[in-house]
C-alpha cells in the first residue's frame, strides 16, 4: 500500500470502525486476533452498518455479517477486481476523487475489464450476484466505507498485491482521507508498528526515510557522526537463504522465537544451524535460543521504559511496575552496553534520550515528547511539531506521500503450492483468541488450559467423513516438508478441503513444520495461508477400534 | 474521543458556572463543575440506566424546582443544579441502607479487601450509611462456578445490572443475563451453567464495571492488601490494538492487571490482557543471566563475560567477512527505543542494513 498512497499503517482510527456505514473485513479472524477492535465493529452493526466478511473460514464474525463472501483460498484478487469492475461498469466509482486525487485510472479501468463478475465467481467459488450486490453495497457507503485487512491478505505469496487490489477499491469509493472510511491493516503484534516506525527494516532509516533517496543518508550521518552503509539489506527470508549458503556468519536476534513462528521450521532450523555465531536476547529458553551461542537475558514490558505504537499508529508510554527479574535487563540498557563496546560515539543514556533522538530525525514524530505522552496519552502519527495534536486519519487534503494515489493493476497468482492427488488439502493458519503467537507468554497464565487446552486442527464434516474420521481423533497431518500429530475437531468452520490451526503449542505441536516457505516477492511475508497437506490416520488408534 | 463539544448552554452547579454541550447530561455538567455525585448504576460506555437513583439531584429551570436522575436528565440553558442539599443526602443515606442491607458484611468485602474500596463502600463511608440500619431480607447466594478467572460472589450483588449491560451491550458476547423479577432477580449465567460452558470469553469487563465486591479477578482476590496496591499506568503487551492497562504490584511484586479506563481502548480487554499480561513475567522460567555455549553446553556468564564475547565474534566478522556477513532482527515485542537502538548497532556499529523485524510473521 506504501507505494500507493505513501504509508503502510491503518488509515483510520480504530473508534471511527463504530461510526461507519459499511464494513468490509477481509482476511481477518478480528474476534479472536484483535478482540477490541471487533467490540468496534459489532458496534457498527448494531447502528445499522452492513458487514461484509470475506473469509474462506466461518468465524464468528461472519454471524454479525450482513453478507458473508466464502472465498477460496487465495483468490482475493479475482474477487477485488471484480468489485472494481462492478462499480466502474456501473458508474458507481467516486468521479471527482477519482479525477481529483488519483492517477491510473484508465489502465486500471481497462486491466480489469478481464474480471467480470462471472470470471470471479468461477475462479473465487462466490456467486457473481453476491459479487456485484457487495461493489454495490460498498459505493452506496458513499465514502464512508471501511475496509479491514490482515494476514489473510497479507501472508500469501501474492501479499503485496493484494493489498494493492484492496487498496484500488478503497480509492474508487473515495474512501481515503475521510472520517469512518479508509483501508485499515490491523497490526498483528504489540508493537509492529514501532519496529517498522524506528527504522528496523532494511530499506528504512527512522520514520520511514528511504535509505536509498538522495540526502537521507547524509542527514542521519551527520546526526550520528558516523559512516552508513549505501547498500540497502536483506530481509529476514533472504538472510536465511544467505544461511544456508554459508553468507550469513553471525546473527543478533532481539525477542523473537524464529524456530517456532517462521514458516517450514526445518528450514528455519538449518539455516540457523548453518550459522557460526548466534546470539538471542529473549526472556524465555526459545527453542531459537537453544540454538545460540550466547544468550541475553532480556526484561519484560512490565519492567520496560518506553513506547509501543499501536495499530492506529498511536505512540502509547510503557512504563516499569517492577525491576527486572534476576541480572535480566531491559532491552534499552543492553544495546546501550553493546553499542558502548563498539566505540559508538552518543550521549544516549535511557530509553527517553533513544526516543528523543528519534524524533528529532523523524518529522513524523517529531512532536510526540514523553512529557506529551505523560499529561496527554498517546499521540496518533503524523505529529510533526509539538503543538500538533496528531492525526486521527490519514490522507486528508491530500495523500500521504504528497502525490496522487495510484491505481495498481493487478493479476490473480494463485497460491505457490497447488493441491494434488498425494496433498488433496489446504492447511490454513492463524490466531485462537486465548493463546497468542507461539505461547511463550499465555502458555504461562493459569487457566488458559481450559480454554484452548491444545492445539486442534479444524476440519469440515464431509472431508471428515471422506476419510473417516471421529471428532478429536488424533491423526498425522504431513506436507511436503514435515508432518504433526494433532487431534481434530470436526466443524463447518472450515470449508471443504481445508484445515485451520494455529502455533501457539509448539511442545506438542509444531504447526510451522508443515507450512510453505513460499512468500511474497515484493515484501517477503510468507505465505502461511496456503500450504497442500494431507491427514493419515495414526495406525495404533485406528487398530485399537 | 472523536466527539467535539460546543459549549452552548450555560448551567450552575453549586453556583458555578459552567458551560456544556446541548447534548450533555446534567451528570456531565457536574462533573465538569467539579463535583460528583454516585453513580452506582452508571457506565459511560454503555450509557445512563437511571435505576439506583443514587444521583438524583435538585434541579431548578425557569423557577421551577424538581428533583432529576443527574444520568439520564438532559441539561438545559440557565438549569440551576444543586447535588447536595440536605434532603438529598438523607435520602442517598437511606437508599444506601437498603442496598446495604441486601449484601454481606462490608468487613468481609472482596475488593474492598484486595483491590480498592469498592464505589457501594465508598460512598456508604460518604454518607454515613450504616450495613445494619434495616433488616436484611434478601441476601443473594454466591454463584458456585470453577472457573478460574472470575469470582462471583453475589451476596454483594446489588443488581445494578452493570455486569449484564456491559456484557451484552459493550463486549456483546452476552454470556450472563438477569433471571427472576423484584427482590428474586439474579444474575445467571445460560441455564445456570459454569461461564466456561457459555458464551463467556473471559474478557473480564463485568469485574470492572461491577462497582461492589460481587465480581472481582479470582486470580488476585484474597491475595494482596488493597492499601499496599500501587497501580502502573501502561500498555497491554499482546496485540496490535494497544489497550491501556494498570498493573498492580505489592511491595515491588507483580499482583495482576486492571485496564486503564482513561485510555483510548476505555476500558476494553481481552482475556489475554485481563488474565495473562503478567504471569509469565514471574514465571520460574525467566532467563535470569547471560548463558554462554562452550560444548554444545551453556554456562552461566557474567554480563561482562557475554557482551565482550559479542563484541570480539562480531568485530571479527565485521573485519573479516565484512559487515553484510552479519545479520541483526529486532523485535516487534520490544519498545520503539529499543528497535531504534537495534537499527543503529547495525547501521553504524557493523555497518550494514542487514537489520529487519519480525513484523513479517
Amino acid at each position: 500500500m506504501a507505494v500507493m498512497v505513501g504509508k503502510g499503517a491503518m488509515t483510520n482510527s480504530i473508534e471511527e470502525l463504530a461510526g461507519t456505514d459499511l464494513l468490509l473485513v477481509a482476511g481477518s479472524n478480528t474476534t479472536e486476533a484483535h478482540p477490541v477492535i471487533s467490540l468496534r465493529m459489532k458496534r457498527a452493526v448494531r447502528n445499522g452498518a452492513k458487514l461484509i466478511v470475506i473469509d474462506p473460514r466461518k468465524t464468528e464474525l461472519t454471524k454479525w455479517a450482513t453478507r458473508h463472501l466464502r472465498i477460496k483460498i487465495g483468490t482475493d484478487i479475482p474477487l477485488f477486481n471484480a468489485l472494481a469492475h462492478v462499480m466502474i461498469k456501473e458508474d458507481l466509482i467516486d468521479r471527482d476523487y477519482v479525477d481529483n486525487r488519483t492517477e491510473g485510472f484508465d489502465e486500471l479501468a481497462k486491466h480489469i475489464e478481464l474480471y467480470t463478475p462471472d470470471l470471479a465467481a468461477e475462479i473465487c467459488g462466490i456467486p457473481a450476484e453476491e459479487i456485484i450486490a457487495t461493489a454495490r453495497e460498498y459505493a452506496a457507503a458513499n465514502g464512508k466505507a471501511a475496509i479491514c485487512y490482515t494476514l489473510g491478505i497479507t501472508e500469501h505469496s501474492c501479499g503485496s498485491h493484494n493489498v494493492q487490489s484492496v487498496a484500488n477499491l478503497g480509492m474508487l469509493g473515495g474512501n481515503f482521507g475521510k472520517p469512518n472510511a479508509g483501508v485499515n491493516p490491523l497490526r498483528g503484534q504489540n508493537n509492529v508498528q514501532g519496529a517498522s516506525d524506528s527504522g528496523a527494516l532494511p530499506t528504512d532509516l527512522p520514520g520511514y526515510q528511504k535509505i536509498e533517496r538522495p540526502g537521507v543518508r547524509e542527514k542521519f550521518e551527520k546526526a550520528w557522526n558516523a559512516e552508513l552503509p549505501k547498500r540497502r539489506g536483506i530481509t529476514k527470508i533472504t538472510a536465511m537463504d544467505q544461511m544456508l549458503r554459508g553468507r550469513v556468519k553471525g546473527v543478533y536476534i532481539m525477542g523473537e522465537n524464529t524456530v517456532v513462528s517462521d514458516p517450514n521450521t526445518n528450514h528455519a532450523q538449518a539455516a540457523l544451524e548453518a550459522t557460526e555465531f548466534i546470539v538471542v536476547q529473549d526472556i524465555f529458553m526459545t527453542d531459537t535460543a537453544k540454538l545460540a551461542d550466547v544468550v541475553l537475558p532480556a526484561a519484560t514490558f512490565a519492567e520496560s521504559d518506553g513506547t509501543f505504537a499501536n495499530s492506529e499508529r498511536r505512540v502509547q508510554r510503557v512504563r516499569p511496575a517492577i525491576k527486572p527479574v534476576g541480572e535480566s535487563r531491559t532491552d534499552v540498557n543492553i544495546l546501550l552496553d553493546l553499542m558502548a563496546r563498539f566505540n559508538i560515539d552518543q550521549n544516549l543514556q535511557s530509553a527517553s534520550d533513544a526516543w528523543d533522538e528519534m524524533r528529532q530525525l523523524s518529522p513524523l514524530f517529531g512532536g510526540i515528547s514523553y512529557e506529551r505522552l505523560d499529561n496527554e496519552g498517546g499521540i496518533q502519527w503524523p505529529c510533526p511539531t509539538e503543538d500538533h495534536p496528531g492525526t486521527q486519519y490519514l490522507h486528508k487534503d491530500e495523500m500521504d506521500s504528497g502525490l496522487p494515489g495510484y491505481f495498481a493493476p493487478v493479476d490473480h497468482i494463485p497460491p505457490a503450492e497447488q493441491t494434488d492427488s498425494e496433498y488433496p488439502l489446504v492447511l490454513t493458519t492463524g490466531r485462537r483468541r486465548s493463546t497468542y503467537h507461539t505461547g511463550t507468554q499465555t502458555g504461562r497464565a493459569s487457566g488458559f488450559e481450559l480454554l484452548v487446552p491444545s492445539e486442534l486442527a479444524e476440519i469440515n464434516s464431509y472431508d471428515a467423513e471422506q476419510l473417516e474420521l471421529k471428532d478429536g481423533q488424533t491423526v498425522t497431518v504431513s506436507s511436503r516438508r514435515g508432518s504433526v500429530e494433532v487431534p481434530i475437531k470436526i466443524t463447518d468452520r472450515s470449508p471443504h478441503g481445508t484445515i485451520f490451526m494455529s502455533f501457539a503449542f509448539p511442545e506438542l505441536t509444531q504447526t510451522n513444520r508443515l507450512t510453505s516457505d513460499a512468500y511474497d516477492f515484493i515484501t517477503e511475508t510468507p505465505e502461511f495461508k496456503a500450504c497442500a497437506v494431507r491427514i493419515d490416520k495414526i495406525e495404533s488408534s485406528t487398530t485399537a477400534t | 474521543m472523536v466527539t467535539e463539544v460546543k459549549n452552548k448552554l450555560n448551567v450552575e452547579v453549586n453556583g458555578i458556572e459552567i458551560g456544556c454541550g446541548t447534548e450533555s447530561r446534567v451528570l456531565d455538567a457536574i462533573r465538569a463543575a467539579g463535583f460528583d455525585v454516585p453513580t452506582l448504576c452508571y457506565d459511560e460506555r454503555i450509557g445512563p440506566q437511571g435505576t439506583c437513583r443514587m444521583c438524583l439531584v435538585d434541579v431548578e429551570v425557569d423557577g421551577q424546582k424538581q428533583q432529576v436522575a443527574a444520568c439520564t436528565a438532559f441539561s438545559s440553558e440557565a438549569m440551576k443544579v444543586e447535588t447536595h442539599s440536605d434532603s438529598i443526602t438523607e435520602y442517598r443515606k437511606t437508599i444506601l441502607e437498603l442496598l446495604l442491607s441486601e449484601t454481606a458484611s462490608p468487613a468481609n468485602c472482596p475488593k474492598c479487601l484486595s483491590f480498592k474500596k469498592c464505589e457501594l463502600h465508598t460512598a456508604a463511608e460518604e454518607y454515613g450509611a450504616k450495613w445494619d440500619a434495616f433488616p436484611s431480607l434478601v441476601v443473594r447466594e454466591k454463584a458456585v462456578d470453577d472457573n478460574p478467572f472470575i469470582q462471583r460472589d453475589y451476596d454483594y450483588c446489588i443488581s445494578c445490572f452493570r455486569c449484564t449491560n456491559v456484557c451484552n451491550d459493550w463486549e456483546q458476547a452476552a454470556a450472563i443475563t438477569v433471571e427472576g423479577r423484584g427482590q428474586e432477580n439474579s444474575i445467571a449465567s445460560y441455564f445456570n451453567n459454569k461461564l466456561l460452558d457459555s458464551p463467556c470469553t473471559f474478557c473480564g469487563q463485568c469485574i470492572n464495571t461491577c462497582p461492589t465486591g460481587a465480581l472481582t479477578d479470582k486470580k488476585i482476590t484474597g491475595k494482596t492488601k488493597a492499601d499496599n496496591i500501587e497501580r502502573t499506568k501502561t500498555v497491554c503487551p499482546y496485540c496490535g490494538v494497544g489497550c491501556g492497562i494498570h498493573l498492580l504490584t505489592e511491595d515491588g511484586k507483580l499482583k495482576g492487571t486492571e485496564p486503564d479506563f482513561s485510555a483510548p481502548s476505555r476500558g476494553s480487554l481481552c482475556v489475554k490482557g485481563q488474565f495473562a499480561s503478567w504471569e509469565f513475567v514471574k514465571s520460574e522460567e525467566r532467563l535470569k543471566y547471560p548463558l554462554i555455549k562452550e560444548n554444545g553446553a551453556f554456562r552461566r556468564a557474567s554480563w561482562d563475560e557475554a557482551l565482550d564475547l559479542i563484541t570480539e565474534r562480531f568485530t571479527s566478522f565485521r573485519d573479516e567477512d565484512g559487515p553484510d556477513s552479519l545479520v541483526c532482527w529486532s523485535s516487534a515485542r520490544s519498545v520503539t527505543e529499543a528497535n531504534y537502538l537495534m537499527q543503529k548497532f547495525a547501521r553504524i556499529g557493523i555497518g550494514t542494513n542487514n537489520i529487519d523485524n519480525c513484523s513479517r510473521t
